[in-house]
């Protein structure tokens, strides 16, 4: 191995150190026999019995994956809608105003959605603004990946689709659907993790009453960093990873025949 | 009753006229071809005839019924696309049956129609595979079994041969015609090149500027091209700056630069004074050796000045005293000779009165 091969593999282990240590001492102290996160002291399951005995806890994660089905749901439906509208539609405008949410400052949708649910909608807080405010802000992602998948796809699929005898439902149901498939079951996913951890928009969506997951988290947290957080940690993260495997093998590239492209 | 007609059609897009008040009528069982450089206005055409745009003005009739805001899925004609279009999730018995699917038939009878159809383009053993395990060829001809499955009326061919390699290309030129002559379904076909007009067609139309120059059989078209336009686009051609001097019905008088009078065969509609130009192609252009005191005396004389080796032929290019270059087209029939002029000879220019045409400006 040349001088450049090891510094650079020096380099690339340092990044993946400092992206991944921090995420391995907390699973570690999950398992960790002893209420303070100092020392090793001996392995344990008893945090994660706790965690399942603490009825608030699993109230919270019960709302939280309630909302990010429903969220992830909603904001596939209407994104999906979006992208196929937008692919159609030459207007420039249009692609933008479904993409800003993606970009903008959570902090900025928070409030903004706080003070449309409150002084304009004029609506009780709780559930069901957060899944609207979940909604809002998965949509602009949903839209960005089947956008994309249809932008790569030849145009005369569809006409050809039409001209051998389907309509246009037909079209959409045979030829459409299956072809986005990859970019809708990702945009499904990556919804589902944005919500399930998402704690900005949440804290202002959210009102008072129910417990949510990430914010039930910060509030324990603000007393000490328990063995239990770990542990609700790790299973937060353990959901997430496997999404995130599901979501790699439907990767928009996917499909019999991209490789045309 | 034609089979399809095209009743003065025009199609604009913004500012720009893509189709031009077309009028053309097609016959069942014809292998028609739009000809014409990109841009012509003849995928616009098609596009009209399958019914993904719609005209402007004009009428698109379909064993006499108007099929103009008939969507695509009603019209019995079906089209192959450039690109194939074939479908990237489906094998090809699965793209090869779509059709038929759509068109509601049983299980059981789009079985056997595959299985047919396969067999006919060569790709039984493919049934199963995907289009992106194909090469362009069997792409090709999925796209082609696809698109005559249910027998539409008409099948429009949107340069389906454009992607394909030079020896492909031949090949598949001979299966396209006699895949027609089989199911006898009416094609219309699109291509920029004037040796697969030729080489396919029955009738060509050559497109220009959204507007046909003219429609005839292939040799007629070659040989008596209508104007300039076509002269030059279908085949190579000489064309040299003329005048009428004597206009008769079996007969021209023409001043050519650089050649003085020359007589041509008479033509309808050529006045004296009109202006235009003398055309021949090359290969009817004769050229040999000269001597001096020649009877009878050439029509004119001139330098090799360039030649063209392209194996079976060789193209001369032949310089005239006053600057003017002609074209000679000569096969290379002799065994182990690759050329019969060296350059700068001195050659005799000839050819038959009846192979020079006139065609106005």
């Amino acid at each position: 191995m040349s001088r450049n091969n090891i510094a650079l593999w020096a380099m690339a282990g340092l990044v993946y150190s400092f992206l991944y240590i921090p995420l391995i001492i907390v699973v570690v102290y999950s398992f960790n026999d002893s209420k303070l996160n100092a020392e090793w002291v001996g392995f344990t399951f008893s945090w994660y019995r706790t965690l399942f005995h603490n009825e608030e806890m699993l109230t919270a994660a019960r709302n939280s994956l309630f909302i990010a089905i429903s969220a992830s749901f909603l904001a596939t439906t209407l994104g999906t809608m979006a992208g196929l509208a937008i692919h159609r539609c030459k207007l420039k405008v249009l692609p933008m105003l479904a993409f800003t949410p993606v970009a903008m400052p959570e902090i900025l949708l928070g409030v903004s959605l706080l003070l449309f649910f409150l002084q304009v909608l004029n609506m009780t807080l709780g559930l069901f603004s957060i899944i609207i405010a979940h909604t809002i802000f998965c949509i602009g992602f949903v839209t960005i990946i089947v956008r994309a998948r249809l932008q790569g796809m030849d145009e005369s699929i569809f006409e050809a689709a039409r001209d051998l005898g389907a309509t246009p439902w037909q079209t959409f149901h045979q030829i459409t659907l299956p072809l986005i498939k990859p970019a809708v079951i990702a945009g499904a996913l990556m919804s589902f993790t944005l919500s399930i951890d998402d704690f900005v928009i949440t804290f202002f969506t959210k009102g008072v009453g129910e417990p949510i997951l990430p914010i039930q988290i910060y509030t324990m947290i603000k007393v000490a960093v328990t063995p239990e957080v770990n542990a609700i940690s790790t299973l937060l993260m353990l959901l997430t990873l496997i999404l995130i495997i599901i979501a790699n093998k439907f990767d928009t590239r996917m499909l019999p025949g991209d490789s045309e492209k | 009753m034609p089979l399809l007609e095209i009743r003065n059609v025009t199609k604009r897009f913004d500012n720009f006229t893509a189709v031009d008040n077309i009028s053309l009528s097609i016959k069942a069982g014809e292998f028609f071809t739009l000809l014409g450089p990109s841009g012509c206005g003849k995928t616009t055409l098609l596009r009209m005839i399958a019914g993904f745009d719609a005209p402007d003005a004009g009428q698109i009739l379909l064993d006499g019924e108007d099929i103009i805001g008939m969507p695509p899925e009603k019209r019995p004609i079906h089209t192959v696309f450039q690109s194939y279009a074939l479908f990237p999730h489906m094998t090809v018995a699965g793209n090869i049956a779509f059709p038929l699917k759509m068109a509601g038939k049983t299980a059981n009878q789009i079985k056997i129609s595959v299985n047919e159809a396969l067999e006919n383009v060569h790709l039984s053993k493919f049934a199963n595979r995907y289009p992106h395990e194909l090469s362009g060829g069997q792409k090709q001809r999925v796209a082609f079994a696809r698109g005559l499955i249910n027998r539409p009326r008409l099948l429009l061919l949107d340069e389906p041969l454009g992607a394909l390699d030079e020896k492909l290309r031949q090949d598949m030129q001979m299966e396209l015609i006699n895949l027609q002559k089989e199911v006898g379904v009416t094609f219309i076909f699109i291509t920029h090149s004037q040796n697969e007009a030729l080489a396919l067609s029955h009738r060509i139309a050559v497109m220009n500027q959204g507007a046909v120059e003219q429609i005839d059989e292939p040799s007629k078209i070659y040989s008596c091209p209508a104007n300039r336009f076509v002269a030059n686009f279908v085949g190579k051609i000489n064309l040299m700056n003329a005048q009428v001097l004597e206009a008769t019905a079996s007969h021209l008088t023409l001043k050519v630069d650089g050649l003085g009078t020359v007589t041509v065969p008479g033509k309808d509609d050529v006045k004296v004074n009109d202006e235009g130009v003398m055309a021949i192609r090359p290969e009817q252009v004769k050229i040999a050796h000269y001597a001096e005191n020649e009877r009878p005396a050439p029509y004119c004389i001139g330098k090799v000045q360039d030649f063209l080796y392209i194996g079976d032929v060789t193209t001369y290019i032949i310089a005239l005293d006053n600057g003017v270059h002609l074209e000679a087209l000569l096969p290379n029939s002799t065994p182990g000779l690759a050329k019969l002029f060296e350059i700068n000879d001195t050659v005799a220019v000839n050819w038959l009165p009846d192979s020079a045409q006139f065609l106005k400006n």
